[in-house]
């Protein structure tokens, strides 16, 4: 812990003050105001609240609607979260041997971390076109086989595979840092012990990144609830028929398209709720990152 | 049988060469000590020993085998890490068993293993505990028995014992020559404290930017060092060197500002007129009156050991150490005379840095150990 | 180390070429269509080799998307929120680390939580705030009673408003209220040795000429890693300026323009989809932030990896 410090408490609260008016404004102030909206039902510009208890939630549960976006927003969490998290892990492994082109190759897993995600769900929209995309063939070779804008399991795989192709990166760096992390001589002794590089991958590199593991699982699980706004505007508009209206789109069609602002409070209380634990879930890991002696 | 032996082996990484072409012969069961400042290349030489690095051009053989292109693990050599390198998700247990487990032995009889092993090491009771819960002597400990367990025919230590404070270091030194005594294979042990190289080596091995200076007995290095960089990092305090230039006919050195020291007939003879470093170890230099023959110094400052004293002099303003168990007062200034006999007379070639005097006094002192 | 691995090395090479080309493929896809003429790109199967259209589709986006405005506003508002960023963030963690004030733990946990709830999930009330950034001060005025204090003293009834709707600050500002930047110069404000502190003092050196003369220099590795991130972040940025701006001809961002470039019904009028210029807007789009987390590797890694997000 520290023992110098300054003592002109003025010159800290000026310095401070900055960052606390803003954070009040932008974040303390809307997510308070988002509670108190879940428990009343208003208008927002003019007319009155009316205080409404828990009715809003009793609402919003109840709909069946919502429970499909719960249930779309949980597939898509947990596949794209497994397929990026798979391929970034196996990736970083390999990568981790640093063989010729290692950096290359590097580089090649970083960039795409860089793409807006409106930007990949364009893409993608493009790439698995029917009409003219990567599987349009199988359209000219038996009709109306592959078609995402009708069918919605076609859709929602189609979003999964965007959502996992933007973590990817993401992922790779964490990994791979993690990985650099361990120290040389651990590696090295494994290979004086007589284990080969498959057998230190299972034995030693593994089982070290956990935390590194269980920190990616939650990042990405959270980004998935919330990032996965511009893919899915961009991708499908949360058709067909809202075969992929995440959480986070359905509060946005709701309360800026449907106008329906309880609505749309109560559902970001709960997604707030959701992200919330999560990032607890998160805390208790970090905590317990190992420590290399 | 395992000895080894290195043939102009050169390391570079990329243009950077930093070993330049070392020859050495390790003997079958002896403890090698391999002695250096820090970037010598002392380690990148053990570690191509182990196969952890690239052997750029020469040989490295074990038991008469190349070993240049063969993995770590069949080199059959076993090595304990400066920092340990202890698995830290595994127990000791399982720590000091992997190469067991990964060379297939069953668990009944890996365990066993372990457990004699652990006993050997002082490790009883530590079995089910991770390095992080442990001390820093007993993960030495537990990484000592991971390298025992394989039963290897050669040790590898790298700097072994750096990170453990003073008292520790002195004990696991002697644990490590003990179990050495004990299953006498090779061991090849870095290091870049001149104790541990003393107190351990059969033989020592001095290092300096990559290349060797000397290979000796520990008391060979420090009677006969064979080059200027040898005979100022053995030995505490450091050898006092001055500068000089040899008088045959005189059977002496001329020092500069004209003091005379009488060397051995065999010292200068055939160096008539040549520049030389003069080397002379503190606790052989001893302490006269003002005005007799010897060396003419000025009493600069003391330090108090315990057991002797050091006395700082200044020559002609360099200076001069004496390590005396005499327990003398000098008034800051005052003139003394020190005599150094002519035997404890090093000298070495201004140029070359090499010793005039170490070879022929080396072999002399081989045969007369022969005869 | 030395590893005869011939078998897993080509293994190894394999993945990684997969893993690379499973990467790369969509854009490359996305790529090639930018490349190409309306007929080629709606034809199937897909192209997958470039043509010679680039320019000429470019071009053309370039201009139906009106990008010169867009694309000025995209740097102004990712360069603000940089610089924003970087300040509010050296000078707060400056404020909690180095500063033994009762209400040092309070205010780190106030920023701390904030780093919990992203932009999306409270969305809809902040949009709220962007129509009247003074209204979180004129409730609590209003509650307080102060409102009615000042109403009844001079007559006067306060009504503060201050719309962020269509502005480059309603653009800016609530981006900057994330904790991210702060708690990457917290752990690096706590690596300083007190010793540092105290000589400064001793060479009567106040708080803010210790932060000027020794903190910002030596956090120069610190704001070129904050820098990237934010970058890429402030460039990325969809949901937010797709509901503060409505005027797109001053206010829009190029991000936003994408949504505008989905070529279905509504933006073609049951037309050929127009995916040649779609993928040509996406990519001039994507390539700055690209550029920057490829020029600038190091830090960006450095500064993702330490924010920890």
């Amino acid at each position: 812990m520290r023992r110098a410090y300054f003592k002109n408490n003025w010159i800290a609260a000026l310095v401070v003050a900055p960052q606390l008016i803003i954070i009040f404004v932008f974040f303390y102030w809307p997510a308070s105001q988002a509670i108190y909206w879940s428990l009343t039902l208003e208008q927002p510009w003019g007319g009155g609240n009316t205080w409404v208890g828990l009715e809003n939630f009793r609402t919003v549960l109840s709909d069946p609607v919502y429970w499909s976006s719960i249930r779309v927003s949980i597939i898509f969490a947990l596949a794209s979260t497994a397929l990026a998290m798979g391929m970034a892990m196996i990736l970083a492994l390999f990568a981790d041997r640093q063989l010729t082109g290692y950096r290359l190759y590097r580089v090649g897993m970083i960039w795409p971390y860089a793409i807006a995600a409106p930007a990949v769900g364009l893409a993608f929209r493009f790439v698995f076109n029917p009409n003219a995309g990567l599987f349009s063939f199988i359209n000219t070779i038996a009709p109306e086989t592959w078609n995402p804008t009708l069918n919605g399991t076609q859709a929602l795989i189609m979003v999964i595979i965007a959502g996992a192709w933007k973590l990817v990166s993401y992922n790779f760096i964490f990994f791979l840092a993690a990985l650099q992390s361990i120290p040389r001589s651990l590696t090295e002794a494994a290979a004086m012990d007589g284990a080969g590089v498959l057998r230190r991958m299972r034995d030693v590199q593994l089982p070290l990144l956990a935390p590194t593991f269980f920190f990616i699982l939650v990042i990405n699980i959270t980004d998935s609830f919330t990032d996965s706004f511009g893919i899915v505007d961009t991708l499908t508009g949360g058709g067909p028929a809202r075969a992929t209206d995440l959480m986070v789109y359905k509060i946005y069609s709701d309360g800026f398209r449907g106008f329906d602002y309880s609505g749309a409070a109560t559902q970001s209380v709960i997604l707030m709720g959701l992200v919330i634990a999560l990032t607890f879930i998160q805390f208790r890991y970090v905590e317990r990152r190992v420590h290399y002696t | 049988m395992a000895d080894i032996s290195i043939r102009s082996v050169r390391k570079a990484y990329g243009k950077d060469e930093v070993v330049h072409g070392v020859d050495l012969d390790i003997y079958d069961g002896e403890f090698i000590v391999i002695l250096g400042p820090s970037g010598c290349g002392k380690s990148t030489l053990l570690r191509m020993i182990a196969g952890l690095e690239e052997i750029t051009a020469g040989e490295v053989a074990i038991a008469g085998q190349v070993v240049n292109q063969m993995e770590p693990r069949e080199r059959g050599c076993a090595m304990v890490f400066q920092n340990y390198a202890l698995y830290p998700h595994m127990t000791v247990a399982e720590n000091i068993g992997y190469a067991l487990k990964v060379a297939g032995m069953a668990k009944a009889e890996r365990i066993a293993r372990v457990t004699q092993v652990a006993t050997s090491v002082g490790l009883d009771g530590m079995l089910d505990r991770k390095p992080g819960q442990l001390s820093g002597g007993q993960r030495q400990r537990v990484a000592m028995a991971r390298a025992i367990i394989r039963e290897p025919r050669v040790f590898l230590f790298d700097e072994p014992l750096s990170n453990l404070d003073a008292k520790l270091r002195v004990q696991m030194r002697h644990e490590i020559r003990r179990i050495h005594n004990r299953i006498a294979a090779t061991s090849v042990f870095v290091t870049h404290d001149q104790h541990e190289g003393m107190t351990l080596a059969d033989r020592m091995v001095i290092m300096n930017k990559g290349t060797i200076e000397q290979v000796g007995t520990p008391e060979e290095v420090y009677d006969h060092p064979a080059t200027t960089y040898v005979a100022g990092f053995i030995g505490s305090p450091a050898m006092n060197f001055l500068p000089g230039r040899i008088s045959t006919a005189g059977r002496a050195v001329v020092l500069e500002g004209g003091a005379r020291l009488d060397i051995s007939a065999a010292a200068a003879l055939g160096h008539d007129g040549l520049l030389v470093q003069v080397g002379l170890r503190p606790e052989q230099i001893a302490i006269a009156a003002p005005g007799q023959s010897g060396l003419p110094v000025r009493f600069d400052f003391a330090e108090e050991l315990g057991s002797g004293r050091l006395y700082h002099f200044l020559h002609e303003d360099l200076p001069v150490t004496v390590h005396s168990d005499e327990k003398r007062r000098f008034a800051p200034g005052e003139p003394a005379t020190l005599t150094v006999p002519p035997v404890a007379v090093h000298l070495f070639d201004a140029q070359t840095t090499q010793s005039l005097t170490a070879a022929a006094a080396l072999a002399e002192a081989r045969a007369r150990v022969n005869a | 180390m030395i590893e005869r691995t011939p078998v897993l090395n080509i293994l190894t090479h394999f993945i990684l070429a997969v893993g690379f080309i499973l990467l790369f493929l969509p854009l490359w896809i996305a790529f090639v269509a930018a490349t190409h003429t309306i007929q080629a790109v709606n034809s199937a199967p897909v192209e997958l080799w470039p043509g010679n259209q680039l320019w000429v589709n470019m071009q053309e986006a370039w201009v139906k998307s009106d990008f010169g405005q867009k694309f000025v506003n995209t740097l102004i508002v990712a360069v603000a929120v940089v610089i924003g960023k970087i300040t509010i963030a050296a000078i707060t963690a400056f404020g909690i680390v180095f500063f033994n004030h009762r209400l040092r733990m309070v205010i780190f946990w106030l920023i701390f939580i904030t780093l919990m709830l992203p932009l999306e999930v409270r969305i809809v009330p902040t949009y709220a705030v962007a129509a009247n950034a003074l209204l979180p001060f004129q409730k609590l005025m209003d509650w307080t009673g102060l409102t009615w204090l000042i109403e009844s003293a001079s007559g006067i009834r306060v009504a503060m408003e201050w719309n962020l709707l269509n502005s480059y600050t309603g653009l800016i500002l609530p981006l900057i209220a994330t904790a991210t930047g702060t708690f990457l110069y917290r752990q690096f404000f706590l690596t300083i040795p007190d010793e540092l502190v105290e000589a400064a003092k001793m060479d009567g050196s106040g708080p803010l000429r210790f932060l000027w003369d020794i903190l910002i220099p030596l956090s120069r590795t610190n704001i070129a890693a904050l820098a990237t991130i934010m970058f890429v972040y402030a460039w990325n940025q969809y949901l937010w300026p797709l509901l503060v701006i409505t005027d797109r001809a001053n206010y829009g961002l190029v991000v936003v323009e994408l949504r505008t470039l989905v070529p279905d019904s509504l933006t073609t009028g049951g037309g050929t989809p127009t995916w040649h210029l779609a993928m040509a807007a996406t990519l001039m789009i994507m390539i700055p932030p690209i550029l920057v987390v490829i020029f600038m590797q190091r830090w960006f890694v450095r500064g993702l990896i330490n924010t920890d997000k």
